[in-house]
């Protein structure tokens, strides 16, 4: 006798696994993204080669913010699978690593503007999946559906033919989402980062970290 | 004397103008202004205040996109490199080849103090075989001066500056006389690990010499030992001597330094020069010509005052170019009425330029993965570095160049950047989530960056002259660059990234990335390292040179270059501390020409 429920998940298996290499394919979407940049994208300029150096700068104050709320809605689902909240620390969205994104993609500068490109391209293509597989968009899915959608693309010598542009694109969001992460005070805390204050002597490494390194 | 405006500076006639602002025009003013001369520095770029405007302890949040690299700031949003970078808006270059090879580029800041805000703070003297390098291997020139003449200036500069450091006596590796280095800094544990596996591949890691202030300046002992019997530039240094901070081993050198515990000209040659009252500054300057008089002596220089757009006439009885090498050379290529230039008569000016060669290797260690946090921030640059280890006829034949290299690498937990986490993929085969997380925890610290620093021997194929069309926003034609290396720079490039993979692979680590398939690949381009020098060499006659050893034309005889346009060759050893020592040298001499009414 045959066992429903067991068929249901292989099939749905073999679901996600077909889906997953049939994501849309970024080329093209590429190309269209970049066409229909919105007209904000034109006007902005940079901070120029003499910025003050010593305040406090916010994403959207130097160029508008670009991203959609649809794409922000992705980004932000997209960047807590990437940097989800551990016993360490909290999830990039928490710590405004969505503004940052959101600040990267829209500022003029030629790598900006590619990355954004990339980046329209591929959170389109990452809820395309997500509604495709799971009939519902990215950032309603639970962690391991989402995981599900991400697996085939998060690492670019294992993607599927097809599926490079948007292993690339993953690639560079990762590095987007924990460079916004990483540098924010929780961020330096979870690396164990203690440096940055004025000390009267510089000591050089304690022995237990000799000792670790193999030099004690 | 303050910092003036551009019309100001015309009212008088001065003993010296200075045109630059940096190690070299900062050094040149120092002397003058503290020996009574009165002094006028125009500098292109804007005034600049490192007390209020360096972004001390400021972290990657508070800046635009993580303050990483840009466009507009080529090392970064807290480099303090202000109105410049490898383009400067409406200052263009050109090059004579579409060689991606042959491009060399140009680095140019835009303030006061000029580069040294940003430099890295790495003090190298030049060894005695680095001033007679054609005398040893046939190659090149020999300097007109030896390391004895100059050993004086390198301890008068380092007890200036304050420099730290060690004496290990190793081959063309001078020591300082004793007293003059303050103490270097402990080793981070990455460069002790480097260091251990350098000492099996006979590679010698010593302390790094830099200049930072790992200790107060000695206010009552210094000042009589570089000013003898001048108690009124006695007096003035103590005081300024004073104001300097030590180091508090916090937050990076290149973004300049509020306490002034680093070498920078506007935090340590110009404030006692200001003090001094004969020192006058007048920024946003754009020194177009040096202005002959009837003799043929220089009479003072025309500028742009970038304000009004309108050309002004500042003069002197004698004139010091310091604007950097290659902006010296466009300013006498520009002057007179001939065409060729002034201090021409060689047909050398904008000839030999040099840079360093440059190669870089990254690489990961799994011995430093996972340590327990602890503060490596330092002195903010390396604490060690390894010297040439293989100088030697024998080792010219084995190794298939001619001069030697020496290497630099960052180690540590550094301030977590933009870039701290990322580019990871090959190693955390493409890992997200917790295990992400985790992954970047563990890798955090554990990553070794190498920089070869190597000698480059000039040769005809590198040049620059002015470009036949072309002019910038300021009306003043513009400089044309050739260049190629020769085989004596690649060969030593891919040597460099042998040597930095022979060094990961002794305590186990791994290069990330990859070695390049050749030296032409592994070289970084002509200009990159931004250490050129040359262009208005010294020498011992006027057919053969552009200067005297003092740095003086020898056409043109109250006009003096003191930039590294003078150098006769360009060793591994950066090149500020050497730019400040011959500056000083000739600046002495400057001040007892005109002492003797011989200018």
């Amino acid at each position: 006798m045959t066992d429903p429920t067991r068929i249901d998940r292989r099939t749905t298996l073999k679901w996600v696994l077909a889906a997953a290499s049939t994501l849309p394919l970024l080329v093209p979407e590429l190309k269209a993204a970049t066409a229909a940049l919105p007209p904000a994208m034109a006007p902005a300029t940079g901070y120029g080669r003499d910025p003050l150096l010593t305040r406090t700068y916010q994403p959207g104050e130097l160029w508008p913010l670009t991203m959609s709320s649809t794409e922000r809605r992705i980004a932000t689902a997209l960047c807590d699978v990437i940097i989800p909240a551990d016993e360490v620390s909290p999830a990039a969205s928490q710590v405004g690593v969505v503004d940052f994104i959101d600040e990267w993609v829209s500022a003029p500068y030629p790598v900006h503007v590619s990355d954004r490109a990339l980046v329209t391209a591929g959170l389109a293509a990452i809820d395309a999946a997500a509604r495709h597989v799971f009939g519902q968009e990215f950032a309603s899915l639970d962690p391991a559906q989402q995981r599900k959608v991400c697996d085939p693309i998060s690492y670019v010598p294992t993607a599927p033919i097809g599926q490079e542009a948007a292993a690339r694109f993953f690639a560079r969001f990762r590095d987007l989402t924990a460079g916004g992460f990483y540098t924010t005070p929780a961020g330096t805390k979870d690396l164990g980062f203690v440096g940055n204050v004025a000390l009267d002597r510089f000591e050089g490494p304690p022995d237990e970290v000799l000792r670790q390194a193999g030099l004690l | 004397m303050p910092i003036i405006d551009a019309a100001t500076a015309t009212n008088k006639r001065y003993d010296v103008i200075v045109v630059g602002s940096g190690a070299a025009g900062g050094q040149v003013a120092y002397t003058l202004a503290l020996e009574g001369l009165s002094v006028l520095m125009l500098e292109a770029g804007r005034a600049y205040v490192p007390e209020t405007e360096t972004p001390m302890f400021q972290t990657p949040a508070m800046a635009p996109l993580r303050a990483a690299s840009t466009p507009d700031k080529a090392f970064g949003f807290y480099d303090a490199t202000i109105g410049g970078g490898w383009d400067v808006p409406g200052e263009p270059y050109t090059s004579a080849s579409s060689d991606p090879a042959r491009q060399f580029w140009w680095w140019r800041p835009r303030m006061l103090g000029g580069r040294t805000n940003h430099w890295g703070r790495i003090a190298l003297r030049n060894g005695p075989y680095d001033f007679k390098p054609h005398s040893r291997d046939g190659l090149g020139f020999d300097w007109p001066i030896g390391y004895e003449e100059l050993a004086p200036y390198y301890d008068r500069v380092e007890r200036l500056i304050g420099v730290y450091g060690a004496n290990e006596g190793l081959e063309n590796t001078p020591n300082s006389s004793p007293g003059v280095l303050m103490a270097p800094p402990k080793p981070r544990v990455g460069e002790l690990l480097v260091q251990k596996g350098g000492r099996g591949l006979g590679v010698p890691f010593i302390a790094m010499h830099r200049a930072v202030m790992t200790e107060r300046l000695d206010h009552r002992r210094l000042p009589a030992l570089l000013h003898p019997g001048n108690a009124r530039a006695q007096r003035i240094l103590a005081t300024d001597m004073q104001r300097r901070a030590a180091c508090f081993f916090a937050t990076p050198c290149s973004r300049g330094c509020s306490i002034r515990a680093t070498y920078q000209s506007t935090t340590v040659h110009l404030p006692p020069a200001l003090a001094s009252g004969r020192l006058d500054i007048a920024c946003d300057a754009m020194v177009r010509e040096v202005v002959l008089g009837k003799n043929g002596s220089a009479s003072g220089v025309s500028f742009i005052d970038k304000h009004t757009h309108l050309e002004r006439h500042a003069r002197a009885r004698a004139v010091v170019l310091a604007a950097g090498a290659c902006e010296s050379v466009r300013i006498l290529l520009n002057s007179g009425s001939g065409g060729g230039g002034i201090a021409n008569s060689s047909g050398l000016v904008g000839r030999y330029i040099m840079d360093t060669v440059g190669a870089d290797l990254d690489g990961q260690v799994p011995r430093l993965e996972s340590l327990p946090a602890h503060n490596e921030d330092g002195a903010g640059g390396e604490h060690l570095y390894a010297p040439w280890w293989q100088y030697g006829e024998r080792n010219t034949a084995r190794l298939g160049f001619a001069r030697g290299y020496h290497i630099e690498f960052n180690s540590g937990r550094r301030q977590p950047g933009f870039g701290t986490a990322r580019g990871l993929e090959s190693l955390m085969h493409g890992s997200y989530g917790a295990e992400f997380k985790s992954d970047v925890r563990r890798y955090y610290g554990s990553f070794l960056e190498f920089s070869g620093r190597g000698e480059m021997i000039p040769n005809a194929n590198c040049f620059c002259e002015l470009d036949p069309a072309l002019k910038d926003r300021w009306g003043i034609p513009v400089l044309r660059f050739h260049w190629q290396w020769s085989e004596h720079e690649t060969r030593q490039a891919a040597h460099m990234q042998q040597t930095f993979a022979g060094i990961l692979d002794s305590i186990g680590g791994r290069v990330v990335g990859a070695i390049a398939k050749s030296g032409r690949e592994a070289i970084l381009p002509g200009g990159k390292v931004i250490h050129e020098v040359g262009g208005t060499m010294m020498g011992t006659s006027a057919r053969s040179s552009v200067t005297n050893s003092w740095g003086r034309t020898w056409d043109v005889p109250n006009l003096i270059v003191a930039d590294g346009g003078v150098f006769c060759s360009n060793a591994d050893k950066n090149p500020t501390l050497t730019i400040m020592a011959l500056a000083w040298r000739s600046a002495d001499h400057l001040v007892s020409l005109m002492k003797r009414r011989e200018i």
